[in-house]
């Protein structure tokens, strides 16, 4: 196995300081999901996919999670290659699934104990009360998932998506469920993900909280990419802007 | 005239041909009678049924390895003959069973076995059919399966006592018998290749038209 | 790293049985109502006929098996955390022989209920070699299960995948049925012939290791689209 088991943080699994997506598609049978999206992240970056339901932000997310195989096009982690998904290279990716990957039968510890150990955290344990205490549900760490309204199990899955420090985070409408507390945690989370280095990919379609908090944003249509900016401002302006580009 | 109209005619009047020329003038078989003609379809159909199994098998494994489409629309066009020509073979078995063992059916070794592959040629195209997207990996895997299977369902069937006529007994046949059976074999293995190919065109066409769908969205 | 994850799939699985007991319980007593119908089908006039024990055992442990892999993978359906188990940094094999594990650790609770069961309804000797028809059952369940978890994982992301599970594996399991059924029925005799279930063992033994070898090599690529 080439995962350092050992050692935790962002130095597990495999190293690189860019994600880059080369022109890559995909399709489903005759469904266009993806055409010819090009862009580029650098370590330290927030980059958010914006657009409407259905507009492919989530196949971006699982093509990047290597879940699945762009039918054409290269994603390229750091000199790594899309093609050869290995261990180290999921060990380097955290996804926040739109679904949440928890499951309800457990408590909120040990799927946290679970993924971490799956995920060759030396301390499982430890790494998963420390994790619930960055999400405030220290008290309830012994609750089934079950028992949990919407929002603390966003805050639970998207501890369990981080919980090995990845380099590349991958979040589906991470704010969905939250309230304004938990909202202001969150941005401060994904902020020092930033400062540490890590490369944080968000899908969303709320402009109003994504505002001020990305580094780079790309919009998507129907599969298609319509603009990718960098250093994005007045999101809803621009966003409305793009969006009705090229339509009558 | 569409370029597979030759070769769909000359197979078309070598299998017109088959019956009432070659095989009606073969040699009457003393005990069987008339029924023993039905070997004469029964034969080759069980033996593309075989092949065409293990163009399915074979180019399942391709797929896998490769993930080459091309070798998941050879595998497809080669289960639906499996299909095919196993219903044939299951047919005329037991048409010809009855005359000969005075049975339909017998649980020998070589009909469970084939009837257990048909099973699987059948559920192949169920899950394409109605696997949705996602089920051609699957459907790879399947005929994989099927196909390490055949020595498993062999000597489990093959516990109890086979009555099927031995394999050897083709090349003994007279000549008289054995011309007009060859005759067949070719005239079936001529209709699989051109079932096979004509099948395989219609999903590459199918595809090309998925692609040109694609860009016409570009 | 691979025993490892092995480990804690297969732990997690039976935690969350053990928590809710809803495969466990659903499989045995769906297991017992077949078992019911075929005692119906079956018995004339009080009897059972001959070698019937044998055959509705396996025909139980089948019908069980399918339901209990069904609703296995459906519970990692659910939150999709088969996506969750896939995109950790584990060996995909890995997670597979865990699944197949806690499947057969689940079976093989079922079949603890089911022989004395079957034994007592239908006055079959099954206690009479306990070892045999243990390895009898344990071989034969693994290589139901190693077949069924495969296809059960794959189903995960296909349409129809309740009726589509049973209609893949019964064909493929064939020869798992015939040598169980008939093992089990030749240790049933008053004078048992150990040359026929040795050859049937040894069929069983053969079977799972093909079949485990394969799923191992064909469950990374089958698992990504």
């Amino acid at each position: 196995m080439s995962v350092n088991a050992t050692v935790p943080g962002p130095s597990a699994g495999l190293d690189f300081d860019m994600l880059a997506v080369e022109d890559v598609s995909r399709h489903f049978g005759r469904r266009r999901a993806l055409s010819h999206i090009s862009f580029q992240a650098s370590r330290g970056t927030i980059l958010g996919l914006l657009g409407p339901n259905g507009a492919g932000k989530s196949t971006m997310l699982a093509l990047l999670g290597t879940l699945l195989r762009p039918t054409s096009g290269v994603i390229r982690y750091g000199a790594r290659a899309h093609a050869d998904s290995s261990p180290a290279l999921r060990a380097a990716i955290g996804v926040l699934g739109h679904d949440l990957f928890l499951y309800p039968e457990l408590t909120a510890l040990e799927n946290l104990a679970f993924f971490a150990a799956l995920c060759g955290v030396a301390e499982p344990g430890g790494a998963a009360t420390s994790a619930l205490e960055r999400a405030g549900l220290a008290d309830r760490a012994n609750d089934p998932v079950s028992s949990f309204s919407r929002g603390m199990r966003q805050r639970v899955a998207l501890e369990r998506a981080l919980i090995h420090v990845p380099r590349l985070a991958l979040l589906d409408e991470p704010f969905t469920g939250l309230d304004d507390a938990s909202t202001a945690a969150l941005v401060a989370r994904l902020r020092s993900l930033r400062d540490a280095g890590a490369i944080v990919i968000l899908a969303t379609h709320d402009l109003d909280l994504a505002e001020g908090l990305l580094d780079h944003a790309v919009f998507l249509r129907d599969g298609r990419m319509v603009e990718s900016l960098a250093r994005p401002e007045a999101l809803r302006a621009t966003y409305r802007t793009v969006m009705t580009r090229g339509r009558a | 005239m569409p370029k597979w109209f030759t070769p769909a005619a000359v197979v078309c009047a070598l299998m017109f041909a088959a019956s009432p020329l070659v095989i009606a003038n073969a040699p009457y078989e003393s005990t069987m009678g008339l029924v023993q003609k039905i070997f004469y379809y029964h034969m080759p159909s069980a033996w593309m049924f075989l092949v065409a199994a293990i163009v399915c098998g074979v180019s399942s494994v391709r797929y896998l390895v490769s993930g080459s489409p091309r070798q998941d629309r050879l595998a497809w066009a080669a289960a639906e003959l499996t299909f095919l020509f196993g219903a044939l073979a299951l047919v005329t078995g037991p048409l010809w069973a009855r005359k000969a063992w005075g049975v339909w059916w017998q649980w020998d070794v070589r009909l469970t076995a084939s009837l257990m592959g048909w099973m699987v040629s059948c559920a192949y195209l169920l899950l394409r059919k109605y696997g949705g997207p996602g089920s051609d990996k699957l459907a790879a895997g399947l005929a994989l399966f099927g196909m390490a299977n055949v020595p498993f369902i062999y000597i489990s069937v093959n516990y109890w006592r086979t009555i099927h006529p031995a394999t050897s007994v083709v090349p003994t046949l007279p000549v008289s018998m054995g011309g007009p059976l060859w005759f067949c074999v070719t005239t079936f293995l001529l209709l699989f290749v051109l079932l096979l190919k004509m099948r395989v065109r219609l999903e590459e066409q199918r595809a090309r038209l998925d692609s040109l769908y694609l860009s016409l969205d570009e | 790293m691979f025993l490892r994850s092995v480990w804690l799939v297969l732990r997690k699985d039976l935690t969350v049985e053990v928590r809710s007991m809803e495969i466990a319980l659903t499989t045995v007593f769906f297991a017992v109502s077949a078992v019911m119908v075929f005692a119906f089908a079956l018995v004339r006039e009080g009897q059972a006929p001959e070698d019937g024990a044998a055959g509705i055992l396996w025909i139980a442990i089948a019908f069980a098996g399918t339901l209990a892999l069904g609703r296995t993978f459906e519970r990692e359906r659910q939150s999709e955390t088969l996506r969750a188990l896939l995109l950790a940094p584990a060996p995909r094999p890995a997670i597979y022989v865990g699944k197949l594990l806690g499947i057969l650790a689940l079976l093989s609770a079922a079949e603890a209920m089911l022989v004395p069961l079957v034994a007592f309804l239908f006055q079959a000797p099954f206690l009479a070699h306990p070892v045999w028809l243990a390895a009898i059952l344990v071989s034969g369940t693994a290589g139901f299960a190693a077949v069924g978890t495969l296809f059960a994982a794959m189903l995960v992301r296909v349409r129809s995948r309740d009726v589509l599970l049973p209609v893949l594996l019964y064909p493929i399991t064939v020869p798992v049925i015939i040598a169980g059924v008939r093992a089990t029925a030749a240790l049933l005799q008053p004078e048992v012939d150990f040359a026929i279930v040795r050859f049937w063992m040894a069929l069983l033994i053969a079977f799972d290791v093909v079949f485990v070898t394969l799923a191992l090599w064909t469950f990374e690529p089958l698992m990504t689209d």
